[in-house]
């Protein structure tokens, strides 16, 4: 009798489960039969992009793109580095055509390792050459700026040092917070390496230390406690204000400060492409990137994240310090991948 | 007295006389070990590329000191979930407890939530500046003590682990014969002192499986750790990946960490003790008549209820008040019914697909023990205590390089999750197993069926709770994994833990809330059926 109901009972399960299942399943196949039913030759092209950047971010202009060309995106969303391990570890046998990085130091590793191919020339001068790859092999799409957030409340702007490096100052005690294992802060500590040399951001860091700086987990957090005025400044990029602003409604006491002009601290990241060298759909790749770099795609990350345009000419938002205003310093940013050293530097020092 | 010691006595289970074991069953469980190793072999074949640096890092005081931490915050988890769990487990089956079937499935519900959301909860309630300190505001309370670090990461996992200590406890006490503790009533013990003196010990084995399931989980574990801020091994090992892109140093460290399993099992080993007792009786235990708890039931409630709140309740409030605020603020909501399909159908095959592969290594450790099963049963346990990293990158290597045909497929994505959860089946149903007399398979192979038939008509079905409870074990850890899920999954196959992971990630806390909270409600269906099976079963 036992035995019988337990049957019945997973009878009903699969039953549930394939109904389920069977649901999605038959999406993929009916929907790439639509385009090719329009009658579009690059309608049949299918182009793998594995994305550090979120589904909920880029899924809708993934989306827009197939609209316009005809061209199936297939994307497999992660953290950026893990999905940079992952092309590591594929190697030649990698599914994928093109990689969408947060960060450049991830860009960095796949082209130290030989996986990125060149870019033509025009892609290239579509930005900047400080938003690129010196070795040609991949383009920048936006841009992050580490900046200084702090509490309105608490302070003035002209309170604030104009080098990052006044913040060991013993005035700042108890009051900074930072995340020491978010990959932009650690890209920060790379570039403060190659700018000021080793020993200088070892005092440095050993000296936020000093200054009871506290640890988050993410910059959202710091944010947030800057906000509530837990500390009074935090050590973010520039972008989680106007998202955290977005999500809660209201406006916060919180401001971004952009430390001196050339100072390590005015670093830009940035968020960007590669085309694999073992990539099966080089051309459509290629044409994801000229529409991301297009006005509409460079729109969209202006709009959506707060992220800084680097092509079209378009403008960022006007809360934004212009990125031509923003002396960056000057800096290979495919050098960011060298984060051996600023990891073993913050383990040696405490920090992490 | 007297009668109740021999009682004891007789009833363990007597050493089995050495089998053969049967050459399918052995094949099947090489077969299912020799793919959830293949991750130790990855490993071993990236830490021969470790250069000097990866090594130096290796043999520094401060990598000793973080693996003692982590190996102090495992043991403390599991003896703590054992402490916190067990009434519970005794309440729901034994008692007369109020609500005792709501309260079965609700406290085990913290095992379907994702650590980071958990580890998030945590830190938003109980924080320096959290909600119960803007409760406590109007006393005069400006900052509550840091949770940060071991205490903080401790109560977290306690919270999000003491789920597996008492399913398979609750699937042991079902399992234990009530003559017993009838008997020892009889002789004038009290509820309590029968509790410790009979049916503890017979409890022991799947006290210990449950143990080491926690254990091994807070080593593998990440969102929990990371969000509390604790330096556990498992984040410097994501620290090597996220950070420097750097393999084989995070390969030498996953190493380490399989050193420290192999010694957890060790010792899992010895607390589990010698064969557990199992009925000489009938194969079916008769219905448990239920202790009445009288006044005792007010302060048991108020244990569940509080439990509840801590495991469950928090984080539920915390997705609850993401969904509103962002709903009030305008944020749309995405359709959840495709990613709900594909969860469902991927957790469920995963249950499937681990029970199955989990029936011969049981089998082999408990009905022809010896090396060669202790070796299977142990390998078993290898991906397990591994960050969930470690292993997708490991089967991402050998499908792409190896099984192209099959990489980034349903199949092999279900192959992972066995990968990383294969233990969770094992130990229940070997617990169940080590309860079941041997003598009625032996009956039935007297009486002229065929080894095959014997575990087709007589062992699997009388496993069933075991078997079941196991399913449930991987069914609510594969429904919210990520790691796996996100590198190894077919293209195009959105999960509702990747939909919350992608939107918390981007700070888009209502859109990651509405797919948190179905996840909640899928697992605690899931839930009720296990517990509804049960009573069909005791009836």
């Amino acid at each position: 009798m036992r035995v019988q109901r337990n049957m019945i009972l997973a009878a009903t399960l699969a039953f549930i489960l394939a109904a389920c299942g069977s649901q999605p399943a038959a999406q993929p196949t009916s929907a790439p039969a639509e385009p090719t039913a329009a009658s579009q030759p690059a309608g049949d092209q299918k182009l793998v992009v594995y994305s550090g950047r979120s589904e909920s971010l880029v899924a809708p202009l993934f989306e827009q793109f197939t609209a316009t060309t005809g061209i199936q995106v297939e994307a497999r969303y992660g953290d950026t580095a893990e999905l940079a391990a992952t092309i590591l570890e594929e190697g030649a046998n990698s599914p994928a055509d093109l990689f969408f990085a947060q960060d450049a130091g991830a860009l960095g590793a796949l082209s130290a390792a030989g996986l990125l191919a060149q870019l033509p020339q025009a892609t290239l001068d579509a930005v900047e050459p400080r938003f690129r790859s010196s070795q040609d092999n991949w383009v920048g799409i936006s841009g992050r700026a580490r900046v200084v957030v702090y509490n309105t409340e608490q302070l003035q702007e002209s309170d604030l040092p104009t080098s990052i490096t006044g913040f060991v100052a013993p005035e700042w005690k108890g009051r900074m917070g930072w995340a020491p294992t978010n990959g932009s802060f650690q890209a920060f500590v790379t570039a403060m390496r190659q700018q000021l040399g080793e020993e200088a951001t070892r005092e440095w860091i050993e000296g936020m230390l000093a200054n009871e700086t506290k640890t988050y987990e993410r910059n959202t957090a710091i944010v947030q406690a800057v906000a509530a005025g837990e500390i009074a400044v935090g050590f973010v990029n520039h972008y989680y204000l106007y998202q955290l602003q977005k999500e809660s409604g209201d406006s916060l006491p919180v401001a971004n400060y952009y430390p001196g002009q050339g100072d390590v601290g005015a670093l830009v990241n940035i968020a960007g492409v590669g085309v694999l060298t073992s990539a099966a759909n080089p051309q459509a790749a290629q044409e994801l990137i000229d529409y991301l770099l297009s006005a509409e795609g460079q729109t969209y990350f202006a709009e959506q994240t707060f992220e800084y345009p680097l092509a079209a000419g378009v403008p960022a938002d006007p809360r934004l310090r212009p990125l031509d205003e923003i002396e960056t310093p000057a800096l290979d940013l495919n050098t960011l991948s060298d984060l051996q050293g600023t990891l073993k530097l913050l383990q040696d020092v405490g920090a992490l | 007295m007297a009668t109740l010691d021999r009682a004891l006595t007789l009833s363990p289970a007597r050493p089995q006389p050495r089998r053969r074991r049967p050459w399918p069953l052995l094949g099947l469980g090489a077969l299912v070990v020799a793919i959830v190793v293949l991750p130790l072999g990855y490993l071993l074949l990236r830490s021969l590329e470790a250069g000097p640096d990866a090594w130096a890092a290796l043999l520094r005081p401060r990598t000793i000191t973080v693996l003692a931490g982590s190996a102090a915050l495992a043991l403390s988890t599991a003896a703590l979930a054992t402490l916190v769990a067990l009434p519970v487990a005794w309440l729901t089956v034994a008692t007369d407890l109020p609500l005792r079937r709501f309260w079965a499935v609700v406290t085990l519900l913290p095992l379907a939530i994702p650590t980071y959301i958990s580890g998030f909860a945590m830190v938003a309630a109980f924080g320096p500046r959290g909600l119960l300190q803007r409760l406590l505001a109007p006393l005069g309370v400006e900052r509550l003590p840091e949770i940060y670090g071991f205490g903080g990461a401790l109560f977290t996992l306690t919270l999000c682990c003491y789920p597996y200590v008492l399913l398979t406890v609750r699937g042991a006490l079902r399992r234990c014969d009530p003559a017993m503790e009838e008997a020892a009533r009889s002789m004038g013990d009290t509820p309590l002192t029968a509790f410790f003196r009979v049916l503890l010990p017979q409890l022991r084995p799947a006290i210990a499986v449950g143990a080491l399931l926690v254990a091994l989980y807070s080593l593998s574990d990440f969102g929990a750790v990371s969000l509390l801020q604790f330096d556990s091994f498992t984040r410097a090992i994501y620290m090597q990946y996220r950070g420097s892109f750097d393999r084989s140093g995070a390969a030498l460290l996953a190493l380490l960490l399989v050193l420290l399993t192999l010694a957890l099992l060790a010792l899992e080993h010895v607390l589990r003790g010698r064969p557990s007792m199992s009925r000489t009786t009938c194969a079916v235990p008769r219905p448990r008549r239920l202790i009445a708890l009288g006044w005792w039931r007010w302060p048991a409630t108020l244990y569940c209820a509080a439990l509840s709140i801590l495991g469950a309740g928090v984080p539920l409030g915390v997705l609850v008040y993401w969904l509103v605020r962002g709903l009030a603020n305008g944020q749309e909501l995405v359709s959840l019914w495709r990613a709900a399909g594909h969860s469902l159908l991927a957790a469920a095959l995963a249950a499937a697909l681990a029970v199955a592969s989990a029936l011969p290594v049981a089998l082999l450790a408990v009905r022809y023990p010896g090396r060669l099963s202790r070796l299977i049963e142990r390998g078993a346990y290898l991906g397990y205590a591994l960050p969930g990293i470690v292993v997708a990158l490991a089967l991402v290597f050998f499908g792409a390089n190896f099984a192209p045909a099959l990489y980034q497929t349903l199949p092999m994505l279900l192959v992972g999750y066995t990968v990383r959860f294969l233990p969770q089946a094992a130990g229940s149903v070997r617990t169940s197993l080590q309860q079941l007399n041997p003598r009625v398979e032996e009956a039935a192979r007297s009486l002229g069926r065929g080894p095959l038939a014997v575990l087709g008509t007589i062992t699997t079905p009388l496993l069933a709770p075991g078997i079941l409870a196991g399913a449930a074990l991987v069914f609510l850890t594969t429904i919210k994994e990520l790691p796996t899920t996100l590198l190894l999954s077919p293209s195009g196959f959105p999960t509702l833990a990747t939909l919350v992971w992608g939107s918390a990630a981007e700070a888009m806390f209502a859109r990651a809330a509405a797919p948190a909270l179905l996840l909640l409600l899928l697992s605690a269906m899931a839930m009720a059926l296990v517990v509804a099976q049960e009573r069909t079963a005791a009836s």
